[in-house]
């Protein structure tokens, strides 16, 4: 199997202990029902570590917010063009917390399409953002990561980073009826990691992606900025899932709110942490 | 209770058939194809179910429920043909029951159904429409079938009728779709594409059938067997070699050089999972299948291996 074969070149200690300690029935193949595989696993977290260690230096606030087990939602403001703030939560959830969790993504629609994406993200866990994914998987007691801003989110130009656009509504109807509770968190870093001037709209469409963003240096390749993933205090809301829009929409707004909040605080940490030039080692806050 | 079967002559037909005789159950069996070495104590009539021959089986024998398995893929016949079966049959099939009083009709269906397609979901559900009859042209007649049965419900609402979506037959007797597929020394798979397969051991779908029929269900059940795995691993485990194709190469290549022959329709169930939830099967019934995932494929792989 590829993920075997692989796992033997690019393991790392860390990652192989963290996945070794994931809470998942896996069968004598290392296979879960999803087709989650043990092997990929390590495999994918593995190549994500040296960015997550190194590359983007990431440091994470508040990883004590996260449940250690039941149905979790994590959610969070979407940015810079890739999905490096999703990768980069997702190794946080695996590396940061005691017992590590596999925190899973909603996916868009494209990259199912596409050959070897499809593969790799059907067997770690990242599943197409369809409700019916979302609904099984929290049933089943597992950790959703959410950007409710979509694709709207890392479509953001430069000059519009950390400003939210509008959230979903999907996610807080799920949270209400699977009784979920929502962990908001605020990625900063990813913006200028992946600053967007612009996107080629027409060849997107042509190859059937969201968009293609333009960096200033042209190819969107992340830079080497370090990052840090700010938890904040789980957030449950009454209800079945039931309510009226106006209603949702309300607590959709909270969350919102609790993410703004946490980007500032997240902001004024590091404008602080760089002008001492110690963002690598800077003292620890409450979030 | 006397149980008459169409299609006995099939690998799963003859597996419910023998289940039956072994609970104690009057078996009765309609087919074109023969029988040769059928256990003694069961009554096979050698016709074609919509011919009048069959209608005489419903009249003069008055079976108590019917086991609905003469339908065909596109494995084994043509579009007309399999037209004519798969729906002239099955409509056939409801008219007797509905005039001879048969109380309970049992409809086999498969789990393809659903279809497979990059926005589908894992784990269908009995209440999702069947996306087969876009992504699988080659399936809408089963589908429609599958359909026309689930339709009986309200129509002959005297009927217990009961629509079966099983997933794929894996096992020694080495028939059906996926087996088919399976079948030579290389696979052909599409190039970065690595879905999940569902199947069941043929023994365990053929008690999943008498189990229906004897808690007497009613409604349409997805049924199950153990949890799926990734096409790479269960050409591994069935010792075939994967063989990964590009788009283009595999449409070109299928059918020629001892690769399996297939639609057009079936790349998409090579590319995308058809992955259903079987837990409202399990809970009316309390069936759960004896074989593994493990057993089922090694069940497909050990028998008189000719590569």
């Amino acid at each position: 199997m590829q993920g075997k074969v692989m796992r033997r070149w690019v393991a790392d200690d860390d990652v192989e202990a963290a996945v070794a300690r994931i809470e998942l029935p896996f069968n004598r193949y290392g296979l879960d029902h999803y087709g989650i595989s043990r092997d990929h696993l390590v495999t994918f977290f593995s190549m994500l570590a040296p960015f997550y260690r190194r590359y983007f230096s990431v440091r994470v606030f508040g990883a004590e917010h996260i449940p250690e087990k039941g149905r979790t939602m994590v959610v969070g403001n979407h940015s810079g063009g890739l999905p490096v703030d999703g990768a980069m939560v997702l190794t946080s959830l695996l590396l940061e917390l005691d017992p590590p969790r596999l925190g899973q993504g909603m996916v868009e629609k494209f990259a199912n399409r596409w050959p070897f994406l499809s593969h790799w993200f059907s067997r770690v866990g990242q599943f197409t953002g369809l409700p019916e994914h979302a609904r099984r998987l929290l049933e089943d007691e597992r950790c959703l990561m959410v950007f409710p801003e979509g694709a709207r989110g890392t479509g953001k130009l430069y000059k519009d980073r950390y400003n939210l656009v509008r959230f979903g509504t999907g996610f807080m109807r799920l949270a209400l009826s699977t009784n979920t509770p929502i962990v908001p968190f605020a990625f900063i870093g990813g913006e200028e990691a992946l600053p967007t001037i612009m996107h080629l709209k027409r060849l997107a469409r042509v190859i059937n992606v969201p968009y293609i963003p333009i960096s200033p240096y042209v190819v969107p390749v992340p830079l080497p900025i370090p990052c840090q993933i700010f938890y904040g205090k789980p957030m449950e809301f009454d209800g079945d899932g039931s309510e009226t829009d106006e209603v949702v929409i309300g607590y959709v707004g909270q969350v919102r709110a609790e993410i703004e909040r946490l980007i500032d605080k997240g902001r004024s940490w590091r404008r602080e942490a760089l002008q001492q030039g110690v963002i690598g080692e800077a003292d620890e806050v409450a979030t | 209770m006397k149980v008459l079967v169409t299609g006995i002559a099939s690998h799963v037909g003859r597996m419910v058939a023998v289940d039956l005789l072994h609970r104690e159950h009057l078996v009765l069996g309609i087919d074109r194809r023969p029988w040769p070495d059928a256990p003694p104590g069961i009554e096979m009539f050698s016709t074609d179910i919509r011919k009048r021959p069959a209608e005489d089986v419903f009249r003069t024998r008055t079976p108590d429920a019917v086991v609905h398995l003469a339908t065909v893929t596109h494995l084994s016949r043509r579009a007309k043909e399999r037209h004519r079966i798969n729906l002239g049959g099955t409509q056939a099939l409801f008219e007797y029951c509905r005039k001879y009083e048969v109380k309970q009709a049992l409809f086999v269906g498969r789990h393809t159904y659903y279809g497979a397609d990059a926005e589908s979901a894992l784990y269908h559900t009995e209440a999702e429409p069947p996306m087969a009859v876009t992504t699988y042209p080659e399936l809408a007649d089963l589908v429609a079938a599958d359909l026309y049965a689930g339709s009986a419900l309200w129509r002959f609402p005297q009927i217990d009728t009961v629509v079966l979506r099983i997933a794929y037959l894996l096992g020694p007797s080495r028939a059906g779709t996926l087996a088919n597929y399976l079948r030579g020394p290389r696979v052909p798979t599409i190039l970065g594409f690595d879905p999940l397969f569902q199947f069941i051991h043929e023994q365990d779908a053929a008690r999943a059938i008498v189990e229906a029929l004897e808690k007497r269900l009613r409604g349409v059940f997805n049924v199950t067997g153990p949890r799926p795995v990734p096409l790479s691993l269960l050409i591994k485990v069935t010792g075939r070699s994967n063989l990964p194709l590009v788009r283009p190469a595999f449409t070109r290549l299928i059918g020629r050089f001892g690769l399996p022959k297939l639609p057009k329709g079936a790349v998409n169930h090579i590319k995308y999972p058809v992955v259903v939830d079987g837990s409202a099967f399990r809970e009316a019934t309390d069936f759960a299948p004896n074989f593994d995932e493990v057993q089922t494929m090694k069940a497909y792989a050990t028998l008189d291996d000719r590569w």
